[in-house]
């Protein structure tokens, strides 16, 4: 399975939902819609996970690279994750701590810091 | 011995083939189904990762996946052919490859914290992951 990537705008933030494998192949195409939304001044990031069925550790530094893209303009980059088996790679690399991780997309949508 | 071998040009797109395939042998092999996945990432990640070795190295050989069927176990074996640089050593030509360093570094750790038995490798000629699982036989899953 390819990737799937749809942008939507709740309040001020944007919701990247992505489907698919993010994986070496289709990993740089998650990394150019990241780069352009911030670079279109979209700074409060949530990436809906719960489509994704492959996670590897290239997916991983896509998505540190986009919290770092964010954080530069104060802003903030959640995930959206309820899938242990992707869970599990966060945790295995320690992510957890560097991403707020949240149950749905409503509550990563109101949550502040 | 050896059951299955891939050989894939080193490219991005293929490494999802090799998931595919391994897991579907790890699978025949009697690998617990609860393990799958974490065989198809750690496969994918050493896949990933001599693909990357290869393309920075200018290496235009195939990496190289041997999935091996033993008694009580399957392994897997993922070979590349890029010349590794000594521990603290400089490789030539990989001097602006910080970024892809950490992600080799991330694969390896995603390897380590996914697979108990895991051997790496590597010498002037290539490096090699080697990542064993047990099996159940077919007779013991009946019982």
């Amino acid at each position: 399975m390819d990737l799937s990537l749809s942008t939507r705008t709740v309040g001020d933030r944007t919701v990247v939902e992505v489907g698919g494998e993010i994986d070496v192949y289709t990993a740089p195409k998650l990394r150019e819609q990241l780069v352009e939304l911030v670079n279109d001044g979209n700074f409060h990031l949530v990436v809906d996970m719960e489509g994704v069925d492959f996670l590897d550790s290239t997916g991983l530094g896509v998505l540190v690279g986009g919290l770092k893209r964010v954080r530069a303009h104060e802003g903030s980059l959640r995930l959206v994750c309820n899938q242990e088996r992707i869970l599990k790679i966060f945790r295995i690399t320690g992510l957890t701590k560097v991403f707020p991780i949240h149950t749905t997309v409503e509550e990563a949508v109101a949550a502040t810091d | 011995m050896a059951t299955v071998e891939l050989r894939f040009s080193a490219l991005p797109e293929h490494v999802r083939t090799a998931r595919l395939v391994a897991a579907a042998v790890a699978r025949r092999a009697g690998v617990d189904e609860a393990v799958l996945d974490e065989v198809r990432l750690a496969v994918g990640e050493a896949c990933s990762r001599a693909v990357g070795l290869h393309q920075i190295s200018g290496v235009t050989a195939p990496v190289k996946v041997a999935l091996i069927e033993e008694e009580k176990q399957f392994s897997i074996e993922v070979g590349d052919e890029a010349p590794h640089a000594a521990p603290g050593g400089d490789t030539p030509g990989v001097q602006d490859g910080d970024a892809d360093v950490e992600e080799d570094e991330m694969g390896l750790a995603v390897i380590s914290g996914l697979v108990d038995d895991v051997e790496v490798t590597t010498g002037q000629n290539g490096g090699l992951i080697r990542m064993t699982w047990p099996t159940a036989p077919p007779a013991a899953a009946l019982a």
